[in-house]
């Protein structure tokens, strides 16, 4: 015996369909503008010759680890290995890829998560979205992008947003709410604004929980940038799928490293941006 | 009171001071200090002048630059402290200040509190659990229970005069000799030997009151010395002069002087102790005997009842 099959696969594609017919032109513009800001930021940081950039990254870390040399020299002679296998053009615009989309996934869920910290009835509508958004496997997230925006590097960065917003807006929630409630006393106590509060005490105190959040946002982004690869994003990830398709060992291997490096860099310089101060007191 | 009423008198009438210092993690000292200033606009410049002032007034000058991590309890509350004065209010509340720290930090804090009182005269609410702070820190104490003030009175008035048996049980164990001064337990001295008579005027006066000495006043009733009976009486077959007998170190105390200092005086002096105001004037005397009554006093009525 057969069920009837309920028809979701065909009220999906109706409202697909609904969707393109009504908000197309919203999608070329979306479409249109990330196309345009991805390549503007490929272009510039392939437009500076590597050693350069090389030199700039590693007096970045050197500064943000609070002279930590030994990191600084291991970024140098990482980003060297990228540029030596010469996938530095790849690796720039995966960098680009990585930077768009944290960027983007960040202007919404940074003010999202200080709005959910403030409004109970938000936090818990926004409850069930996240997660939904961080339980779904995140090659989901491919198949809405690919039907909207088509295949390339801008459905990748749509599914990168999407995947890496959770992370940080919920950090910054947990972080906003978890300032102790002594401090919150002591700007009532004195005559603060609902704007100072949050700009002078709430924000700074929260910040290294939600510099955890932005750090995991670029994580995530960096991992489903390579995803992306499958719908047509170019870049590090999509070098080691073409591995992987032409059982190229050599050639995924490389690009992977590469991958590897970019996260530890990153990770390494959003981890040590802000000092961590005494929590408890 | 409207919410932007309440705010402009949080930032300008009241200084609030907190049990768990509840300093900024984030800010310097000095930014802490002066984050009430912040608060209502004041520039940086002008900000962190008067915030470098106070720091200096609660002995935390040259501090201003650390981080609140840095601090020990004591130091932190300081901060605590100085940043509730640094707008200048004109009343501070502090919510059981002291509670967190240890008892050696917490009676100098104490003194220190005191000590800025004298010279800043704000009017403080103190709150607290500690029945002894009240009554070293209070003009006034108000007793409070469930949420309702009990009594409300000196520090004297509360332990000699209870409203009720519940402030009755709330005082019954308290130490008297912190709590009572030199003021509280002295006699008018009367009577005194002006320092222009001679020792024959001393000697009659003190057998008319059948005394042992006698304290020597200036007109003004600023206090010379003391003259003992058997000194006297020598001094008048002698014909000798009231400078030749005067004993001039003598115990004084000031009015304000607790029970407890007068009694480690008084066991190593053989005379009584003088009660002495800042400017010299001789206010009262203190006898052992009067100590003994006013420790009695006490003792009969809580014995009496219990």
């Amino acid at each position: 015996m057969q069920l009837p099959k309920i028809p979701v696969g065909d009220a999906v594609e109706a409202l697909v369909d609904w969707i393109e017919q009504y908000f197309g032109w919203l999608l070329d513009g979306i479409s249109e503008g990330l196309g345009f800001l991805i390549s503007e930021f490929q272009d510039l940081l392939i437009a500076i010759p590597p050693p350069v950039l090389i030199l700039l990254t590693s007096v970045l870390v050197w500064l943000v680890t609070r002279r930590d040399i030994k990191l600084a020299g291991l970024t140098a002679l990482g980003l060297l290995l990228i540029w030596d296998l010469q996938l530095w053009d790849l690796a720039m615009l995966t960098l680009a890829l990585v930077l768009v989309s944290t960027g983007l996934a960040l202007a919404i869920s940074l003010p999202l998560g200080i709005a959910a910290a403030r409004s109970d009835p938000l936090n818990a509508a926004l409850r069930p979205f996240l997660d939904f958004m961080q339980t779904m496997p995140s090659f989901v997230y491919l198949i809405p992008a690919v039907i909207f925006f088509g295949i390339g590097n801008v459905p990748g960065i749509i599914a990168t947003v999407v995947f890496a917003i959770p992370p940080a807006l919920r950090l910054t929630n947990l972080g906003i709410r978890q300032v102790p409630i002594e401090l919150i006393e002591v700007a009532d106590a004195f005559g603060t604004t609902a704007r100072q509060k949050l700009f002078k005490v709430q924000l700074p105190v929260a910040l290294p929980t939600i510099m955890a959040g932005v750090n995991q946002c670029i994580m995530l982004a960096l991992s489903m940038t390579v995803i992306a690869s499958m719908i047509g994003a170019r870049g590090l990830g999509y070098q080691v799928l073409v591995g992987i398709q032409r059982v190229n060992i050599g050639m995924g291997f490389e690009a992977g490293l590469a991958i590897v490096i970019l996260a530890i860099i990153l990770d390494r310089i959003t981890q040590n941006l802000v000092p961590q101060h005494d929590e408890s007191r | 009171m409207s919410q932007e009423e309440l705010r402009a008198t949080r930032r300008r009438k009241l200084g609030m001071i907190f049990q768990s210092f509840a300093l900024l993690p984030h800010r310097t000292v000095l930014d802490n200090v002066a984050f009430g200033l912040e608060i209502q606009g004041i520039p940086a410049d002008e900000r962190h002048k008067k915030a470098e002032e106070i720091l200096q007034m609660v002995g935390l000058g040259g501090y201003g630059a650390s981080m609140p991590s840095h601090l020990s309890g004591g130091m932190k509350q300081r901060v605590g402290l100085a940043r509730a004065l640094t707008s200048d209010p004109d009343i501070l509340l502090m919510d059981e200040a002291f509670s967190a720290l240890d008892p050696l930090i917490r009676r100098d804090m104490q003194d220190e509190l005191l000590d800025l009182q004298q010279r800043l005269a704000k009017t403080i609410i103190f709150v607290t659990h500690d029945l002894d702070e009240a009554l070293k820190l209070g003009d006034r104490i108000a007793l409070m229970k469930d949420g309702a003030i009990v009594q409300i009175g000196t520090p004297e008035e509360i332990l000699t005069n209870p409203e009720n048996a519940y402030v009755e049980k709330f005082v019954a164990d308290v130490d008297l000799t912190r709590v009572l001064s030199a003021s509280d337990v002295m006699r008018h001295p009367e009577p005194v030997a002006q320092c222009t008579a001679g020792p024959r005027v001393a000697l009659h006066l003190m057998e008319e009151h059948d005394i042992p000495g006698i304290f020597v006043v200036t007109r003004q009733r600023l206090l010379r010395g003391r003259v003992t009976l058997d000194d006297a009486a020598e001094a008048v077959k002698k014909g000798k002069q009231m400078t030749d007998i005067l004993i001039t170190d003598i115990p004084i105390v000031a009015p304000d002087a607790s029970l407890g200092d007068i009694i480690s005086l008084i066991v190593e002096s053989p005379y009584p102790i003088a009660v002495v105001d800042d400017t010299g004037r001789l206010k009262g005397v203190i006898s052992r005997g009067a100590i003994l009554a006013a420790l009695a006093r006490k003792g009969e009525e809580t014995h009496a009842t219990s």
